[in-house]
């Protein structure tokens, strides 16, 4: 086996988003040490796996919000890896922890910005404001660190479009290396989505523009729209995510963590307790090579760079290709793929459209 | 048994004014069946009548009174149905107008209460559900009185739940009702008055013996369509079926036939014997046509071979339905059904839906239209509005008498409703001081969209409605075509007065943009008539459609949410490069409701 890509999920947070759909746990400072330990457990059974890794990915929740003590362990046991990335909230930032993170081997760090303007921060329950963002920029940079990335999430209710160019413009004012930014999803069933949905649905014509917005303003300020949510500076690109849209296989550890592995997902059990005690209880999807393909497709297309075609051949619908193709969506060239521009804009529809029946 | 003896009659009753109720408690007074084996309301056979509170298929029943043979004959109730109507009452002598004594006179009744006066039959009047508190008997006999010309006074006063005077009621058919009038010597003639198919026995028709007898294994031969056939086996029903070697002059019965298609011995045909064969058949058949047509397709485009088997099944039973295949640019492949009316049609669709588990799509139905075109002088008759003439020569359309009656107070609306609907007025009565019947000739097309719904709707649901086909006029009609991102969508055409195609051409684009979803491209949906565009409106195209993040953990849910709007596509309809939803072609269905 030769897995290059790591994931480790830290599902600790101070306090849970109403937007918020991942596998979360509150507080629970008292079991910090119990999970870092039951990852490790873990990572040692699937040690055979991994190759040489190319990436590590510890994402969360708050991974910043675990214990430092425990962090700084677990750090410690991991592999080593051309690229180590750590999610952190804006307000666990410390001069310190900067410092420590970045002794320990964290090559880059992405911070959850998420807004600028603090009346949007209210309404998606976010600790931090805005100046903490920038303090927390500033540690991590006095701290060595060359590779940082910024979340923002545009479509928020009561977002105008003075609110979103204030926020693209704060956050190129900061000068990350690169930049993720989502719309909002109000996902059904979340809290978020009880309080807020209908005020969304009134929005979303007036917001039916900001998505073209954030792409014309990043790329003015040089930014490479690189995949549908992600912009970079240079080459300075996400590999962990690079690695997951490219269809390479990843190990995930943790509490309701994913792995692909081999034609193979599992998922591991979401619930806290079980984890704990090394029931992993893992839900098992066997990919055959159709579905492989479709997702090569569906996770290729988010790219910028050409998606080749070779081994995709029976994924692909040759009518909604020319269809696609016709509506100058989709451009094909020397066996590989590329959507224009207003192609990429339209990816899901785009993508449901090529995928063959 | 000698004709004397014997007495032929059908009841003629509004739905839920206690036909099968009274048929009931006949057939428990006369001990044709026990209280006990009696399952309510025997005569309805199928789910959907007794859900509908109609009937569909006739049977017949026998019963003794009194040292009499009573043949009930059960007749549809509905106005599709008016010729098989008409045949039923003309195998009769008499028949039992049945009024609800609540409820008064309806539109209905007095179309079949016309019909039966017309052919000849002694109607003996009678008022039901007496026993309930609201019910006013006398001004009930009133009403029917002034209608038949008759004397309140032999209005007979009934509950046909409590049993309350029926014995009164089958005395007055003794009484009242002519014996049968037939010769027993003369060449055999019977007449079909209904048929139905049965998948072991095939053709099972229903007859009254009018001159000479027919006997068991007989070779027989239809008059009108010329079949031949052998009479398998003869009887009567009572209320389950009774076998008999012969059946004669005046009586009513069964014919098995071992025929395996309804449409070879059609209603209103007269049977008479090879071997000595009658010069004349009975008088009346006519070729029923079908006068409102509609498009079904399969949901599924894969089941159509379900589809056409449903329906080869379905004809076996109905010959009044009729269907050709249909291949729609939009639809795909599917069937032109042509019906004898709405009921008739939403009969049909429920029992393909229910009988044969299909999910069907079926169009706004449309008229028959006679059409010459410019430079031919040969007339046509063209069933689906995509199929009409651009350049017509001249037009021709059914027109309906329709008869609505109404509390006087609505009189006002119903008549603007009626002048909307380019409709002439015939006539107007009062038939009690509170109630008023109307007539007026009308196209049927005007009917057939959801004149009904608005009447009721106009009159708050006191309105009582009929209509009687009264042949082809001609009409300044033109057809409307529906664009949508430029490619003409031929289920969406449609034959329109010319005075309200702009009208009509405005509302059905405004419906469609709310109903067409938003595409990857801007999507013009225009009607026009001919290369005039009339109407347009624009489904604005999409500007972002992605699934925002994607990363390790959620492949698999957004690869099953893309698969989702794959398969939503699929459901979708292509026209051209547009998807339209199956829903959008119903949208003609739809324009005109909630104007008002």
């Amino acid at each position: 086996m030769s897995v290059r890509h790591l994931y480790v999920h830290l599902p600790f947070c101070a306090h849970r988003c109403g937007y918020c759909d991942f596998v979360t746990a509150v507080g629970r400072s008292d079991r910090h040490a119990a999970y870092v330990d039951a990852l490790l457990r873990e990572l040692a059974q699937e040690r055979r796996v991994l190759a040489d890794l190319e990436t590590v990915f510890l994402g969360g929740g708050t991974p910043t919000f675990t214990a430092v003590s425990e962090l700084m362990r677990l750090l410690g046991e991991l592999p080593a890896a051309q690229e180590v990335t750590v999610e952190a909230n804006p307000e666990t930032v410390t001069p310190a922890l900067a410092r420590t993170l970045r002794g320990a081997g964290v090559t880059r760090v992405s911070l959850g910005a998420q807004s600028f303007r603090p009346h949007l921060l209210g309404v998606l329950e976010r600790g931090a404001q805005p100046d903490d963002v920038r303090r927390a920029f500033a540690h991590l940079r006095d701290a060595g660190f060359d590779n940082l990335s910024l979340d923002l999430i545009y479509g928020i209710p009561n977002q105008t479009v003075t609110d979103l160019e204030g926020d693209l413009a704060d956050a190129i004012a900061l000068a990350p290396e690169h930049l993720s930014c989502y719309e909002l999803e109000a996902k059904p069933g979340t809290r978020f989505t009880h309080a807020w949905g209908e005020e969304l649905a009134r929005q979303a014509e007036a917001m039916e523009d900001y998505f073209e917005r954030v792409v014309a303003t990043l790329i003015g300020a040089g930014y490479r729209w690189y995949e549908t949510a992600n912009f970079c500076r240079g080459n300075k690109r996400s590999l962990h995510n690079l690695g997951y849209w490219l269809g390479h296989d990843y190990l995930g550890i943790g509490v309701g963590a994913v792995s692909t592995i081999g034609g193979e997902r599992r998922r591991n059990t979401p619930k806290l307790s079980r984890y704990l005690a090394g029931d992993y209880a893992r839900e098992v999807e066997a990919l055959d090579d159709g579905t492989r393909a479709r997702e090569r497709l569906m996770l290729g297309l988010r790219l910028d760079d050409p998606l080749p075609l070779a081994g995709l051949e029976h994924a692909l619908d040759p009518a909604g290709l020319a269809r696609a193709e016709k509506l100058g969506l989709a451009e094909q060239r020397d066996a590989a793929l590329t959507l224009t521009e207003r192609g990429r804009f339209l990816g899901g529809a785009v993508t449901a459209e090529l995928l063959a029946r | 048994m000698d004709q004397s003896h014997i007495r032929n009659f059908s009841i003629i009753a509004h739905i839920d004014h206690g036909k099968s109720t009274l048929a009931d408690r006949i057939l428990e007074l006369t001990d044709a069946v026990s209280a006990r084996e009696m399952r309510e309301q025997v005569l309805d056979t199928m789910d959907l009548e007794r859900e509908r509170g109609i009937t569909i298929k006739a049977q017949a029943v026998r019963v003794t009174w009194k040292g009499h043979e009573l043949n009930l004959i059960d007749t549809p109730g509905h106005v599709d149905f008016t010729y098989e109507v008409s045949r039923s009452l003309q195998a009769c002598e008499g028949a039992l107008l049945v009024v609800d004594a609540a409820q008064g006179i309806e539109a209905q009744t007095l179309a079949n209460a016309y019909l039966a006066i017309e052919n000849g039959l002694e109607i003996v009047p009678v008022a039901n559900k007496i026993d309930l508190p609201q019910a006013d008997p006398e001004g009930t006999a009133v009403e029917v009185a002034d209608l038949l010309g008759d004397d309140p006074s032999r209005v007979i006063r009934i509950s046909a739940k409590t049993g309350t005077n029926v014995a009164e009621v089958l005395d007055a058919i003794v009484e009242r009702v002519p014996a049968p009038e037939g010769d027993p010597d003369a060449a055999s003639r019977a007449l079909v008055f209904d048929s139905s198919y049965d998948q072991y026995r095939g053709v099972v028709a229903f007859v009254r013996v009018v001159d000479g007898s027919f006997a068991r294994r007989e070779s027989l031969q239809s008059m009108a369509t010329g079949t031949r056939f052998e009479a398998e086996e003869l009887g009567f029903f009572s209320p389950t079926m009774r076998p008999v070697d012969s059946l004669s002059a005046g009586e009513v019965g069964y014919v098995i036939t071992g025929l395996k298609d309804v449409s070879r011995l059609r209603v209103g045909d007269t049977i008479t014997s090879v071997a000595r064969r009658a010069k004349q058949p009975l008088p009346g058949y006519k070729d029923v046509k079908p006068m409102v047509f509609a498009g079904l397709f399969p949901t599924d485009s894969d089941a159509y071979p379900e589809l056409r088997d449903a329906l080869e099944r379905l004809k076996l039973n109905d010959a009044a339905l009729f269907y050709e295949p249909e291949t729609s640019q939009a639809l795909g492949f599917g069937f032109r059904c042509g019906f004898l009316g709405l009921l008739h049609m939403e009969i049909v669709r429920e029992r393909l839906e229910r009988e044969f588990d299909l999910d069907l799509l079926v169009t706004a139905p449309n008229v028959a239209y006679r059409v010459q075109e410019k430079s031919s002088d040969e007339w046509r008759e063209v069933h689906n509005p995509a199929e009409f003439p651009r350049e017509v020569e001249e037009v021709e359309e059914p027109y309906v008498k329709a008869s609505i009656i109404v509390p006087k107070e609505y009189v006002g609306t119903v008549m603007e409703q009626n002048n909307d609907r380019r409709g002439t007025f015939d006539h107007l009565e009062y038939l009690s001081p509170e109630r008023v019947h109307l007539t007026y000739e009308l196209p049927l097309a005007e009917i057939v969209l959801d004149y009904y719904d608005q009447l009721k709707s106009r009159t708050r649901g006191y309105a009582s409605f009929d209509y009687d086909m009264i042949g082809f006029k001609p009409g300044d009609l033109v057809r409307v075509d529906v664009l949508v991102g430029g490619e003409p969508v031929d289920a969406l055409s449609l034959i329109v007065y010319r005075d309200f195609a702009y009208e009509r051409g405005r509302l059905l684009v405004e419906k469609l943009r709310e109903e067409i979803p938003r595409q990857m491209f801007d999507v013009p949906i225009q009607a026009a008539i001919g290369a005039r565009v009339i109407a347009r409106e624009t489904v604005k195209a999409r500007r972002k459609d992605v699934l925002a993040k994607c990363y390790g953990g959620d492949i698999t849910r957004k690869r099953k949410l893309l698969e989702k709007q794959k398969a939503g596509k699929r459901r979708m309809k292509q026209v051209g490069a547009v998807e339209v939803p199956q829903e959008a072609f119903l949208a003609v269905l739809n324009i005109g409701k909630g104007q008002q």
